[in-house]
């Protein structure tokens, strides 16, 4: 691996605050949202704005978006692993209609 | 022939070493030395699981007859629990890993200490933080769920001290995630010149696996147990059926968590499984390569299994099936790993020592185990089975049977290295077979009064199943003289046991190139690796035995 001379990315204080604005936007989003009642869709888009938060987060201010590719597999890891949480979790819940015990 | 050889001298403690490099409470309590700060957790697990222990002597003295007559319904819940909780969280999870695993992954790998030494120490101390308000839940009325938490009981009904347990939990759950991650990087970053990964001693590989599911799964718990906390101080709804919220949801983010956690506590027992093995029959373990990667196997898969443990909670038939299956695959791995020590024992030449004993015991056992973890992945087998003593028998071969077998066994083996000191062999070997025999009669017949249908977690019961109890309370009295044997022979070689020399087992392995006790920085110089892990007998080195 690289990570030996992996040299810092010096990322300029515009980009912080641009992101951090952002995200703000992204907060007062989901407080305007929650007064409009979309049926389904409620859930999806409060998750759709939290997870873009989220990403934003994970790529700027912890520096992902620069980061070696070591860090990038470990982060897609972590996906990978909640993705394995929520696959088998809804495995029980979307299948429940169609068969249980009792 | 032996008139003419030459007597070998005995052999004497090094003058400088980690135990008298600094003798003041300071010197411990602010050490950065992985070796020192894995005797503070060896110290702080022995309490945890003598406490744990007493909870178990009073489970099995009520189960002793078939009336509750010793303790209430109440409290025998809560003493169940208590038990459970610090058995599992504040022994089991940290007992090897801690211990052994810090003690050993430097020395092993030819690095003077871990990565990032403060964090190994403010590991110790979140965990003794997390482990204290435990303690303090026990103090203060106690818990009563079950070591799991389940809700709705948890949040809506319990009376007892769920929010300072769970708290507990949750700090320790950071202790562990910070221990992992630790080892993870220094298996990475901190290798001797020339220790490749597949010279890695097989303990460091299921360290590592082991580190892998501590931080993967870990934060899960511990967001979940905060969730219980919230929900029963500020009404969340999040797992209460009347708020819109489903408890079958907790079920399914705590076993997403506690059943790799097992894995937690096993594979760091199976690596020491394999240097004893290896040790004690003088081979290279058959299949290096394929051991090695079963214990990544059992992490990676141990993760998809979880739902295994809801198959009467109400989650669909079409889960159970999935999780049924996939439970039978995580079963693979673990057989590779048995079946390899055994061809390693092989035409091997055994040595009957202490942690021989452990080895063997430990096969037997934690086969056992996972024999009857496949009666219980099977969905139809298992309904009958769910929560009945058969539950308690099974896990608890794995758990005492692999766990503490394994972390006694690499306690006995290891001792001679962390003290400088041999222990009383005759002593231990007594303890051994006692564990052996106690544990057996202990568990055993759970296996029998379970299928028969005797429930767990009451304190009463009908009284066909008396026998059966009495024997396993008979068999605990045994396992606990075998339990504590240990504790006053190694605790008086400290200062009276035999010098041990740097390498009395004849074993292979860094460790045993280095001095007993090591200096503080584990070697004279950076050692540099030309060779395999196990090059059993050439490698054999300053064998004093």
């Amino acid at each position: 691996m690289s990570e030996n001379h992996q040299h810092t990315h010096i990322v300029p204080l515009s980009v912080y605050y641009t992101i951090f604005a952002a995200l703000l936007v992204g907060t007062a989003l989901t407080v305007w949202v929650a007064y409009i009642d979309l049926g389904a869709l409620n859930t999806v888009v409060a998750l759709a704005i939290a997870c873009t938060k989220a990403t934003l987060v994970v790529l700027y201010f912890m520096h992902v978006k620069y980061a070696s590719k070591l860090t990038w597999a470990v982060v897609s890891g972590s996906v990978f692993w909640l993705l394995i949480l929520l696959a088998l979790t809804f495995n029980d819940y979307l299948t429940r209609h169609l068969l249980t015990y009792g | 022939m032996a008139s003419t050889a030459p007597i070998a001298p005995l052999p004497t403690l090094p003058k400088k070493h980690y135990l008298n490099d600094g003798t003041t409470v300071a010197s411990w309590l602010l050490t950065r030395d992985h070796k020192r700060i894995a005797l503070l957790y060896l110290v702080a697990v022995t309490v945890f699981f003598v406490i744990g222990g007493l909870f178990a002597v009073l489970v099995r003295l009520e189960l002793a007859t078939p009336a509750g007559d010793l303790l209430s319904d109440d409290s025998y819940n809560k003493v169940f629990t208590m038990h459970g909780v610090m058995m599992v969280f504040f022994f089991l999870i940290p007992a090897i890993p801690g211990t052994l695993g810090n003690f050993l992954i430097p020395i092993m790998i030819g690095a003077k200490d871990l990565a990032f030494p403060k964090l190994n120490l403010a590991s110790w101390y979140i965990f003794m933080i997390g482990a204290t308000f435990g303690t303090y839940s026990v103090l203060n009325g106690g818990l009563d769920t079950g070591w799991t938490f389940y809700t709705p009981f948890s949040t809506v009904a319990s009376t007892s001290a769920v929010v300072p347990a769970a708290l507990g939990v949750f700090i320790n759950g950071f202790s562990s995630i910070l221990t992992g991650l630790n080892f993870i990087v220094t298996i990475h970053r901190m290798r001797a010149p020339g220790m490749t990964w597949f010279r890695l001693p097989l303990f460091v590989w299921s360290h590592y696996a082991t580190s892998l599911i501590m931080v993967l799964g870990t934060p899960v718990l511990a967001i979940t147990v905060v969730l219980v906390a919230a929900e029963r101080i500020f009404s969340f709804g999040i797992f209460d059926a009347n708020r819109g919220g489903d408890p079958v949801l907790f079920q399914h983010l705590f076993w997403f968590y506690s059943h790799p956690a097992v894995y937690i506590m096993v594979l760091p027992a199976m690596g020491v499984m394999s240097e004893l093995v290896a040790a004690s029959c003088r081979k290279p373990v058959f299949g290096y390569t394929f051991v090695a990667f079963a214990s990544l196997a059992i992490a990676i898969i141990g993760f998809f299994v979880w739902g295994h443990h809801m198959f009467v909670a109400g989650q669909s038939v079409y889960a159970a099936l999935i999780f049924s299956i996939l439970s039978f695959l995580v079963a693979v791995p673990s057989a590779v790993k048995v079946f390899n020590w055994t061809a390693t024992m092989y035409k091997g030449a055994v040595s009957w020592q202490t942690p021989t004993l452990y080895a063997i015991g430990f096969i037997g056992l934690f086969t056992i185990g996972g024999l009857t973890g496949l009666f219980l992945s099977s969905v139809g087998l298992d309904i009958h089975l769910t929560d009945t003593y058969f539950i308690v028998a099974h896990f608890h071969y794995i758990m005492v049977g692999g766990t503490i077998m394994g972390y006694l066994g690499g306690i006995h083996f290891w001792w001679p290295k962390m003290t400088g000191r041999m222990y009383n062999e005759l002593l231990a070997k007594i303890s051994a077979a006692l564990i052996f025999f106690g544990f057996n009669l202990t568990f055993f017949p759970q296996f029998v009064v379970g299928y028969l249908g005797m429930p767990r977690r009451y304190h009463a019961y009908p009284p066909e199943f008396q026998m059966l109890n009495v024997l396993s309370s008979a068999g605990a009295s045994i396992l606990a003289v075998g339990y504590a044997l240990p504790l006053s022979y190694l605790i008086y070689s400290l200062k009276y046991g035999k010098v041990a020399g740097n390498n009395p087992w004849g074993a292979v392995g860094l460790e045993w190139t280095t001095t007993s006790p090591p200096p503080t920085a584990n070697f004279e110089e950076t050692p540099l690796v030309t060779w395999d892990a196990y090059e059993y007998p050439a490698r054999v080195e300053g064998h004093v035995a």
